[in-house]
């Protein structure tokens, strides 16, 4: 279970609200009054999922003391959000993910990437011809949660991850008089004092904040007897499955990316494996029917869903893609992230042949629409209204819904990132997302000689297309490494460094 | 692989300039033993046949480029890396031909060029693959280029790298005079 954001404090109260009279800025006295021990530490990072943990590696590799750095997180792994995520949507230790073999989180240049150690370690072949005869012969390769969580779990232990987390919640992050920043937190221990960090570097990677509720569900949810039968994919919902190979029953998924395939892919499974007799409806809000798009840019597709391999094309993590998304301004780059992201997944065979078999056999159907209404209905099941394409209204009886339309987008929905735009300086770009420069920057909000930096989810619609995503945010750290060694908070990673640290990280040296 | 255009310039260039043109030099010779020529012819062989793959490549480059704006993804799959050997060296081995007394007809000039060719063509790809990215820490991020917005100084790698090519041709001219 993940940790709950634990209720303010009164020292905390009074701090904010004497924030909230003056400007931004706080003082060092202005917190030692209210009760916060004061820690100074050069680099601070909040949020201690994997976009903290991409940039920690870096910085580490470049050279920065464990000491030299704080990782503000109330997790106990860095991958713990991620695995909870992963269980949700039903991904097993040995599933697949949608990440390339080159994306490594725990290794910073790639290399040897998820399909080599696999082959070293399963002592087969297989990996390696994928990645050879990808994707022309075969799929792409994907690794497996298993694999992506022990590599984490070895990196962790090779850069001295856990010295360097300070377990506690972030509350706010504001600007300080005469340069840098207080992360002011609550210590996630009881008896410990509330601490504020003085930092010069402060680096933002909160993911997202919940499962998105899409505002009818919330409703829905809120009138309804049985909330519990309308689920998201990213909550734990294990026992509807088991319920379903008890007795048979009527799904209804809404949603066309990759949760709504692994979410079919499970239930289908059970029907084949153990003998549920579970009967699929699924809505789709687009349905598309074939590839879309002009000659040079045209994505693949069938049976309503968008096929692409991974989040974004390949090219937009490096290659000419970024380079125009690089160049453009800020519109075309949330017209660019909306046309090459968006609601897609991988085309697999086998998701495929399920899905055709299910047609034909009439336990799947597929329908284009809205959802107008759901409402109890009688022996604990839904009563669900859909507008369908042809405008006419469809109803039926479901004993579930699911919905697997992603993960909360609105950086708002996180207090600290509210309080960044509404007291420090920060604005959203044209996707929403928080406005940060190619370095990672967060537009606004410096501070003397200090920087503010984000990754991940947060920073949808700026330089970098696929941000969420274990590329990106390796590639984030690398900007924000490449920035902060400018001046002069670590060392540069040029060609020496670059080749010593990888093979220290071979060997599973320290840096 | 995914490469902008100049990326795959400068990467033709600087594997083929650092990498390949070293392992022609080590070659060479053995290969001479082997396949009963000259040192001397071996060398011309093989160092013509760099040069060749490398301003020839410029131009496949461009066409490679362009083909891969058909691809969804704008990646270059492994497995082309490995295929495009047959067009490049086809390429390569018609244009020495046709150089009128460049390369005397003999039957073991043939197997020379052919085991030239794989050897190097796999070794460079293997390092491209692979090595080059822990060398070159910033290369998958920017597209297969070097240079980088806020690197410092690139001019001197630059020149230093592909300094291979300079040795090629001043060992080539060596050899032909």
């Amino acid at each position: 279970m993940l940790p709950v954001q634990p209720q303010r404090d009164v020292a905390e109260a009074s701090l904010v609200a004497t924030a909230d009279h003056g400007p931004s800025w706080l003082d060092e006295r202005i917190l030692k009054d209210a009760g916060f021990l004061v820690k100074e530490i050069p680099i601070v990072t909040v949020g201690g999922g994997l976009g903290s943990f991409a940039f920690v590696d870096f910085l580490r590799i470049a050279g920065v003391a464990k000491s030299d750095i704080r990782v503000i997180s109330p997790l106990p792994k860095p991958y713990s959000t991620f695995a909870e995520r992963a269980k949700a949507s039903q991904l097993g230790p040995a599933d697949r993910l949608r990440s390339d073999s080159m994306s490594r989180i725990d290794n910073i240049w790639g290399w040897p990437g998820y399909a080599l150690s696999e082959a070293l370690t399963k002592r087969a072949l297989t990996p390696l011809l994928k990645v050879l005869t990808e994707p022309l012969l075969s799929e792409y390769f994907t690794p497996t949660v298993q694999a992506v969580v022990s590599g984490l779990d070895r990196e962790a232990r090779r850069i001295g991850w856990d010295d360097i987390v300070a377990p506690s919640w972030a509350q706010v992050v504001r600007r300080r008089t005469g340069g840098g920043y207080f992360v002011v937190t609550r210590p996630g221990g009881p008896g410990d004092p509330p601490v504020a960090y003085r930092a010069n570097y402060v680096h933002l990677a909160l993911g997202h904040p919940s499962a998105r509720s899409l505002a009818d569900l919330a409703e829905y949810r809120r009138r309804c007897d049985n909330p519990e039968l309308m689920i998201n994919v990213y909550e734990p919902h294990g026992w509807i499955y088991d319920k379903l190979v008890q007795s048979p029953g009527r799904v209804l998924v809404r949603g066309s990316g990759i949760a709504a395939s692994r979410i079919l892919e499970r239930l289908i499974n059970d029907r084949e494996r153990l003998g549920a007799s579970t009967e699929i409806v699924h809505l789709f809000r687009h349905y598309v029917q074939g590839a879309v798009g002009p000659p040079r840019f045209r994505r693949p597709g069938g049976d309503g869903f968008a096929y692409q391999p991974f989040s974004f094309p390949k090219a937009a993590g490096g290659g000419q893609l970024r380079a125009r998304m690089l160049a453009s301004s800020a519109q075309e780059r949330a017209r660019l992230v909306l046309g090459m992201g968006g609601t897609t997944t991988p085309r697999r065979r086998r998701w495929r042949r399920q899905l055709a078999r299910g047609g034909q056999e009439g336990w799947y159907r597929a329908i284009t629409g809205v959802l107008l209404d759901v409402q109890s209905s009688p022996g604990r099941r839904l009563a669900v209204r859909i507008q369908t394409d042809a405008r006419t209204d469809l109803e039926l009886v479901a004993d579930f819904m699911i919905d697997a339309t992603g993960l909360e987008d609105d950086i708002r929905a996180h207090p600290l990132l509210a309080d960044l735009l509404a007291c420090g300086g920060a604005r959203t770009n044209a996707l929403g997302g928080l406005d940060v420069a190619a370095t990672f920057e967060v537009h606004g909000t410096r501070s003397g000689a200090g920087r503010l930096y984000a990754s991940g989810a947060a920073t949808l619609g700026g330089p970098l297309g696929p941000v969420d995503s274990f590329w990106g945010l390796t590639h984030a750290g690398l900007e924000i490494c490449d920035d902060l060694a400018s001046q002069g908070a670590c060392e540069f990673l040029g060609g020496l460094r670059s080749v010593s640290q990888w093979w220290r990280w071979m060997r599973d040296r320290e840096p | 692989m995914t490469l902008t255009l100049a990326g795959r310039l400068q990467t033709r260039l600087m594997i083929l300039a650092s990498v390949g043109v070293p392992w022609t030099l080590i070659f060479s010779l053995p290969l001479a033993w082997v396949s009963g020529v000259s040192p001397r012819l071996s060398y011309r062989i093989t160092l013509e046949t760099a040069i060749a793959l490398m301003v020839l490549g410029l131009v496949w480059e461009m066409a490679y480029h362009g083909m891969q704006q058909f691809r969804w993804d704008k990646d270059w799959p492994t497995a082309f890396g490995l295929i495009t050997i047959v067009n490049e060296g086809a390429l390569v081995w018609l244009i020495l031909h046709l150089i009128p007394g460049a390369w005397e007809s003999s039957p073991s000039i043939l197997p020379l060029f052919v085991s030239y060719l794989c050897t190097t063509w796999v070794l460079l790809w293997a390092v491209a693959q692979g090595p080059l990215r822990f060398v070159v820490l910033r290369w998958r991020f920017e597209g297969g280029a070097f240079s980088r917005r806020a690197a410092p100084g690139l001019v001197v790698p630059f020149i230093v790298t592909n300094i291979g090519a300079v040795f090629a041709l001043v060992i080539l001219w060596a050899v032909w005079s």
